[in-house]
């Protein structure tokens, strides 16, 4: 069933949201589509915050989406600086924070996530702060130079990349990790280790096993990050990534069914017909898996624009893709395919010294995920098999002197 | 700027000006061309920017680099003149540049 000349009303501009207004023009959505965002911008790549926008490797234009009028030129209603703030499902009705109250035919909730902050003394000093918007980035960047102290609390992507940014741009850098390991929540240990060598390799150090007890400062200025022990690490700009929470409140109080995030089938709809649900806000269907999980990502972001966009216009569904997400560091490119749910073991494919290899998780001989450095083969054709669901020939796998395509074969 | 004539595997045509500077997939991705999926952003992580280039044009668009060779490599039905589009400059020399979209990125 197609819904052309339905007025669509897309709760959240980022790449979810952005996306799926750009693709409903795209499939021939002729109603009105209005885009309620509550940053001051257009929708924009938030990737690049801790990667090349931050080295000064890409500017503000770069960044968006669609240039700004693309929106009027496309009849899209895109409202800046507007947060949804309840959803009357009865009435068709969602409420703004401007006082204003709009009417939908169908409604997308495409709020995202936040990133967690720690509730601890100092947090509200300037200087603490986390990576999510460009706002954070400009901030980040702008207190970031030759002789600045940056401390990241949290060794995980974010706060790795961000570390590699500031050492690219001239910064010291030191990362505080809770776990023995940074990673811990994301990665194999052979790939924590990895990481941390190659970082400090380039300057970076780590205090990993540290618990952060606050922030101090002076003159309302951040100048240390205190830890259990009664240590304090200096610092001009801490920066915390320990990651996010999905902003579902709206559709909870709507009464709409949430787990660790919205509940919504392979269309990316919620419990109420008329309401979808994309992005990071969402708990979706991982068909591979056999099993719902939330996924923050890119890929994530856009599969539930392009499932929403064509339940919509009334296209036939995506194909089930392998999830997959990337990371930058330094030279090195991380690609991730898949989730290692139910792996019971590990092979790592190449050499590790030469920064050129790729870790495998295995549920016997079929791929569950891939972690490839430099190793984009690895990564294309891993996903492709984590899709297919084809079993491998491990020896084969193991042999880097066998290629990938023949591995598949 | 340089004009470039995106032609969908349908074959309906786009034609374009692009600011130098941009990308070849940039050019189509803000104008909202149907066919070029750029999902990883430009970052050359994901190969959905995938086009053929016109082979007038092969030479003015430059050589690949081994991490687009390799990607390439594995994306579907790729042809000798492949490109991933987030890895073509956009300069006055390539006014003119046609290329055209397979079927599907992914």
């Amino acid at each position: 069933m197609s819904q052309l000349d339905a007025h669509v009303v897309i709760l959240g501009a980022g790449h979810a949201g952005g996306t799926l207004a750009a693709l409903l023009r795209q499939y021939g959505h002729t109603g009105a589509i209005t885009l309620i965002g509550d940053e001051p911008i257009a929708p924009y790549q938030r990737p690049p915050l801790s990667k090349a926008w931050l080295k000064g490797e890409a500017d503000a234009d770069s960044l968006a989406l669609k240039p700004t009028e693309f929106y009027p030129a496309n009849r899209i209603d895109f409202r800046p600086n507007v947060t949804a703030l309840s959803l009357d499902r009865a009435a068709k009705t969602v409420s703004l924070s401007d006082g204003s109250s709009l009417a939908y035919d169908i409604a997308v909730i495409a709020t995202g996530a936040r990133a967690i902050q720690l509730p601890l003394p100092g947090a509200d000093l300037e200087g603490v702060q986390v990576l999510r918007t460009a706002a954070d980035a400009e901030k980040l960047k702008a207190a970031l130079g030759p002789g600045k102290h940056l401390a990241v609390v949290g060794g995980g992507y974010i706060g790795l990349e961000a570390a590699a940014s500031a050492r690219a741009l001239g910064a010291e850098a030191v990362v505080l990790e809770r776990e023995p390991r940074i990673l811990a929540r994301v990665a194999v240990e052979t790939l924590s280790s990895f990481f941390q060598a190659y970082h400090e390799a380039r300057g970076v150090t780590f205090q990993c096993s540290v618990n952060v007890t606050g922030f101090e400062g002076k003159d309302g200025k951040v100048t240390g990050v205190t830890l259990s022990d009664g240590r304090v690490v200096p610092c001009d700009i801490a920066l915390v990534g320990v990651g996010a929470r999905p902003n579902d409140a709206l559709a909870k109080d709507a009464g709409l069914p949430c787990e660790r995030g919205i509940v919504v089938d392979l269309e990316a709809r919620t419990a109420d017909p008329s309401i979808f649900a994309i992005g990071d806000v969402t708990y979706r269907p991982l068909p591979t898996y056999d099993r719902s999980f939330f996924l923050e990502s890119v890929f994530n972001a856009l599969d539930q624009a392009k499932q929403a966009a064509c339940a919509i216009t009334g296209r036939a569904a995506p194909p089930v893709e392998a999830p997959w997400n990337w990371s930058d560091q330094y030279d090195l490119k991380l690609q991730i395919g898949g989730m290692p749910f139910d792996a019971d073991t590990t092979l790592v494919r190449g050499d590790i010294a030469a920064a050129k290899f790729a870790i495998f998780h295995l549920k016997g001989q079929q791929i569950q995920a891939v972690e490839a450095v430099n190793a984009p083969p690895e990564f294309m054709m891993g996903r492709q098999l984590i899709a297919n669901r084809k079993p491998v020939d491990l020896v084969k796998l193991a042999d880097p002197s066998i290629s990938m395509k023949e591995v598949a074969a | 700027m340089a004009k470039i004539t995106y032609i969908e595997h349908s074959g309906a045509e786009h034609v374009l000006d692009v600011k130098t500077g941009l990308t070849v997939m940039e050019g189509a991705v803000k104008n909202n061309v149907p066919g070029i999926d750029a999902d990883c952003g430009g970052a050359c992580a994901c190969a959905t920017c995938h086009v053929y280039v016109d082979a007038a044009w092969l030479d003015k668009t430059g050589d690949k680099s081994a991490m687009e060779e390799s990607m390439l490599d594995f994306a579907e039905n790729v042809e000798p003149n492949s490109r991933l589009s987030c890895q073509i400059k956009v300069s006055d020399a390539l006014d003119g540049l046609v290329v055209r979209l397979p079927e599907s990125q992914h």
